[in-house]
């Protein structure tokens, strides 16, 4: 029912949404909880294991009961608490678990069957046959067990991730941290103020009396203006703080665009990482419910929901109210309540004999609630007092059994919370996190005054600790008395006495737990499932301790607490993975001749986050391989060109530059002459292969280096540690440029010609022998050209700075198209360089040797160099070891498949008589048929033997005979030319 | 985490990687027995408490560090440039 329709101080728009398809009006600034109570709808959910009528417990993100489906399509959030959801005008809210209508759920069958499903249900019920598992047990329990669904489409609106850095982090906008707030903003600290709540207060509330010559409820707000107002303070309301790390790093979770309808450039929720030199834990306290039969009906929520609703909503969450408080400070609420317009039937329920009733409300004091009725909501509750029982009509029952510290973020880092027995609370352990100063309810004080003190003291205390010497200012006068309470964890009564409202956990399934053993906390935990929903046992797990501890006849001190883990609140992958998602996730790198590429309408292939084209479809062709056989064909007989710049290139520069090489590399770099290329094999320290590729002396103290594409980030790090950590003798920079030269291959028979026609210089095989390199000019641009061949023919390297690249690629291929040849792709370079049996990471896959791979002769045994002791080991020279070799089909037909397993063709195909694998295959157009290199035990000693390739996979045998690795041009005169 | 890069000062644990502890930096002579090649590839210890690392900060100046660290606390009590404890 709703009293007054202002929000915050002014007159509020109606604003209409829907719950389960039925038309509600609430107001500006309401939740879907308070909505729909000022709507009189009481019954929000059905409850995950009984399917139990559910209403809503609290009015903030501790909710266990009202949880609900919000929004549609992509964008549908599952799991929301209703109590946090603010409504918007065509907001879409459905409840969740149950078959059937709310109110007619079929599944409620469960509750009759509860004596079947207690704790251990799962467990006991479904171990056999271990087969029903996956095909029936787990679809069946997901089925009837369970939460909102997402709606399994991509795309929707998006999230953001961003970085906030302060001096001091306030978490909580509760007085105590208000104060904190300004105690640390006076004092010139940059302050983040972060609240979860989408408005300053906290629990303080008009029971609370004045601070200073304010309503104490009033005094959060007129303050957070004046924070508002100061340059060096950010208030982020809608903000939970839900993990604390080390050296002061914070996440937080801003529920940025989640109360307003979707736009296109409003994101749902943003994840904050918050660095803070100092933080003040002012989170407060949550309210503890009692366990009694039947305490989780529609109706039953915590005395301190049924303030805020009513202070902050104007609703009144029933007509006829009973509270059931068993301390001072619910009487306050209550006493202030009675005051306001709807609450005039107010009853109190108090165990305590010596209650004494603080306002207008009727107090039964020395007396117990016991049971509840009413099928889809509370109609009437049962009062035991002394030995006799009355019955008291009830639509609306306040629960007050104290206060729990919210002290879960001092436990991310792995303290635990101390119990205190006299305030009967888990307070935070000292110096649980350094430099987070717990401060308030959070800390066990409750008082007005205790609260702004503790504020004030922690913020000054974290002033210092940054070096500066604020000043106290005085603090305003409030109400110093904390109040009196009786620690009432469960009432002795028959029946249902509910402690985890999200998953059903009885007080019955704790003590049911302890006689089967199960005396743990984090083994009660587990066997009852007590905490484990989303609300991670907010409002119960102290309670279902207290009970523990009770059956197993020990104090809560020594039962032990369980553990708080991040996050405080849940957070949506889609939050905390904002911006990696798509492109986000794996970025696109593209080569400057990619739109040239795209035009001649080549599928693109991706090569880590590089693209590049797979080959260039000509008129007619139908098929890749096709198409992969002509440019094959055209390089060995004209000239092709293809973009290399993908390759890793590396500047290298300074008087010991050929030594430092001479370290990396197992052969020699510093006698190579200036003008010369040569081709360098890179070993890990444990004499593994790592990488290969040329470097090219263009001065004295100049070199360039290239890596393959797939280890070029390796290297570069590979270099820059041994350079830094053991070689910090040798005078030498180097520099990664990949990304500012293109770089292209022009391969074939007339590659000479066409690079003549581009170059202002024409070269000849003098100036530039094979394995020749230096400086040119291309249309008056300075440029690099080496004569390197990854294809066995004739070719040359020309590298120009990038923004030139796309020109240079056109142009070439236009020229190689007058001369009969063109573009080609990844597929027809593979083909070459298998023909030519170059490796590439297919092979060097970092399990090889150099001997393994036949370049054994490349070891220089006159220096030193990075894997060269380890790459000595007797065990990685035993001519057994898988070894490089050629393999073809013995019938021209064969089929060839990488990653197929060899065998001795006698042996039967199981593991224990492998004798290797295929690495990479080809179609080999020159020769006919499909060629392959393999990793084969005793390898080239095999040649002109004939073994069985077996992919089990695919389901080919195909028998093969072993030959060596280049199947073309043995002599290597092509390329020397 | 923060590291306390020597020339960026301290910088968020995500802009390094960590390569292990600084036995790395430790390079036996070609010379020396198999035992001291494999102590030095292989063997490392596993302590609770303090320990020294190797870390790049690849994302940052392109330093390598050595870092002193408490592998209980996370904490971090130093960091020096690869280069100068090499020297
Ligand atoms: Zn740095």
């Amino acid at each position: 029912m709703r009293v007054s329709s202002t929000w915050q101080g002014e007159s509020a728009a109606s604003v209409t949404f829907t719950f389960n398809g039925q038309r509600v009006t609430g107001r500006a600034g309401d939740t879907v909880a308070s909505a729909l109570l000022a709507n009189d709808i009481r019954l929000v959910g059905r409850s995950f294991k009984y399917h139990r009528p559910r209403g809503i417990l609290t009015a903030g993100s501790e909710e266990p009961n009202a949880l609900v489906t919000v929004g549609t399509g992509p964008d549908r959030m599952p799991n929301v608490r209703a109590t946090v959801q603010e409504i918007y005008q065509g907001l879409e809210v459905v409840s969740q678990n149950h078959i059937g209508p709310l109110h007619r759920d079929l599944m409620a069958v469960n509750d009759v069957l509860h004596p079947f499903l207690g704790a251990g249900f799962y467990y006991k019920t479904f171990m056999w046959p271990r087969s029903f598992w996956e095909r029936v047990y787990e679809p069946l329990i997901r089925r009837a067990a369970g939460l909102g669904a997402l709606s399994g489409e991509a795309g929707g609106a998006t999230s953001e991730k961003a970085y906030a850095f302060c001096d001091v982090l306030v978490i909580g906008a509760g007085i105590t941290g208000i104060m904190a707030a300004l105690t640390a903003a006076e004092a010139g600290a940059d302050v983040i103020l972060a609240e979860d709540a989408m408005v300053a207060g906290g629990q303080t509330g008009p029971q609370d009396g004045q601070i200073g010559d304010l309503a104490a409820g009033d005094w959060s707000q007129t303050r957070l203006d004046q924070l508002r107002a100061i340059p060096n303070v950010r208030v982020m309301l809608r903000t939970a703080v839900t993990g604390v790390y080390d050296d002061g790093s914070f996440a937080a979770l801003e529920r940025t665009g989640l109360h307003l309808p979707p736009g296109p450039d409003l994101p749902r929720e943003t994840f904050w990482r918050i660095r803070a030199k100092q933080a003040v834990l002012a989170t407060g306290a949550l309210e503890r419910p009692i366990a009694f039969p039947g305490n989780d009906r529609p109706g039953i929520m915590m005395t301190s929901a049924i303030a805020t609703y009513a202070e902050r909503f104007g609703v009144v969450p029933g007509r006829r109210i009973a509270v059931f408080a068993t301390c001072d400070h619910a009487h306050r609420t209550i006493a202030a309540l009675a005051r306001q317009q709807g609450f005039s039937k107010l009853t109190v329920i108090d165990p305590r004999p010596d209650a004494v009733a603080l306002g207008d409300y009727r107090l039964i004091a020395g007396a117990e609630v016991i049971g509840t009725r009413g099928r889809l909501g509370l109609r009437e509750i049962t009062i035991r007092k002394g030995g006799t029982e009355q019955r008291l009509e009830a639509d609306c029952l306040g629960l007050s059994g104290g206060w729990n510290p919210s002290v879960h973020l001092t436990c991310h880092l792995g303290a635990r919370p101390v119990w205190d027995e006299a305030r009967a609370m888990f307070l935070p352990a000292p110096g649980a996190v350094p430099g987070l100063h717990p401060a308030g309810a959070c800390n066990g004080t409750l008082s007005v005054a205790g609260c702004l003190r503790e504020g004030q003291a922690a913020a000054l205390t974290a002033l210092r600790a940054m070096g500066r010497k604020p000043r106290a200012p005085a603090l305003p006068d409030a109400s110093d008395d904390p109040g009196r309470g009786r620690t009432l964890w469960a009432v002795a009564a028959k029946g249902r006495a509910w402690l985890d409202f999200a998953n059903d956990v009885t007080t019955k399934d704790v003590k049911q737990a302890a006689q089967e053993g199960f005396t743990s906390v984090e083994h009660m935990k587990r066997y009852t499932t007590q905490g484990m929903a989303p609300d991670q046992g907010k409002s119960s797990n102290i309670g279902a301790l207290a009970i523990l501890a009770d059956a197993t006849g020990r104090t809560i001190s020594t039962t032990g607490t369980t553990t708080f883990r991040p996050p405080f609140v849940p957070v949506t992958l889609k939050a905390m993975g904002a911006g990696a998602e798509g492109k986000g996730f794996a970025p696109e790198r593209l080569t400057t001749s990619h739109a040239a590429t795209l035009a001649r309408g080549a599928p693109m292939i991706e090569a880590g986050l590089w693209y590049r084209p797979s080959y260039f479809p000509a008129k007619g062709e139908t098929t890749w391989q096709q198409s992969c056989d002509r440019e094959v064909r055209m390089v060995r007989a004209t000239v092709g060109v293809v973009d290399v710049s993908t390759l890793g290139k590396i500047e290298i520069m300074g008087q010991d530059a050929g030594a430092f090489l001479d370290f990396l590399y197992t052969n020699t770099f510093s006698t190579l002459p200036v003008g010369r290329a040569r081709y360098g094999l890179m070993l890990r320290e444990d004499g593994h292969v790592m990488d290969d590729g040329t470097s090219a002396r263009l001065a004295p103290e100049h070199f360039v280096m290239t890596t393959t594409t797939a280890a070029a980030g390796q290297v570069m790090a590979h270099m820059e540690f041994t350079a830094q950590a053991l070689r910090p003798d040798l005078d030498v920079r180097f520099l990664s440029v990949t990304e500012q030269w293109a770089q292209f291959s022009v391969a074939g028979p007339l590659s000479r010609e066409l690079m003549n026609s581009v170059l202002d210089d024409p070269i000849d095989d003098t100036a530039f022998p094979f394995m020749g390199c230096g400086a040119v000019k291309v249309h008056g641009i300075p440029a690099r050209l080496f004569r390197i061949s990854f294809s066995g023919e004739r070719a040359y390297e020309i590298a120009v700075p990038a923004r030139y690249g796309d020109a240079l690629y056109r142009d070439l291929v236009a020229r190689a198209e007058v001369l009969g040849g063109g573009a080609y792709g990844m597929e027809a370079l593979n083909v070459l360089r298998l023909e030519k049996g170059f490796i590439t990471h297919a092979e060097i896959h970092g399990r090889v040797t150099a001997f393994d791979i036949g370049m054994q002769g490349m070891l220089s045994g006159k220096k030193d160099f990075i894997g060269k002791a380890a790459a000595g080991r007797p065990g990685l020279l035993d001519p057994a070891r898988e070894r490089l070799v050629g393999l073809k089909p013995v019938d021209p037909d064969g089929v060839l498949t990488a990653g197929a397993r060899l065998f001795k063709p006698e042996d039967p195909p199981e593991a224990r008589n492998d004798q290797g694998y295929v690495t990479s295959v080809g179609q080999s157009p020159n020769l006919g048929h499909m060629i392959a290199l393999a990793f084969l035990r005793h390898g080239p000693e095999r040649e002109g033997h004939e073994i069985m390739m077996i992919d089990a996979l695919r389901g080919i045998r195909t028998k093969v005979e072993v030959v060596p690795p280049v199947f073309f041009d043995r002599e290597g005169g092509r390329a020397r030319g | 985490m923060l590291i306390p890069c020597p020339q960026c000062g301290p910088r968020d644990i995500r802009e390094f990687t960590c390569k292990g502890h600084e036995t790395y930096m430790h390079r036996p002579s070609p010379a020396a027995p198999p035992e001291a090649w494999d102590d030095h590839l292989h063997n490392r210890d596993n302590p609770a408490g303090p320990t020294r690392e190797m870390w790049h900060h690849v994302a940052g100046c392109g330093a390598w560090l050595v870092v002193e660290r408490n592998t209980v606390t996370h904490a971090v009590t130093g960091a020096m440039l690869a280069r100068e404890v090499a020297r």
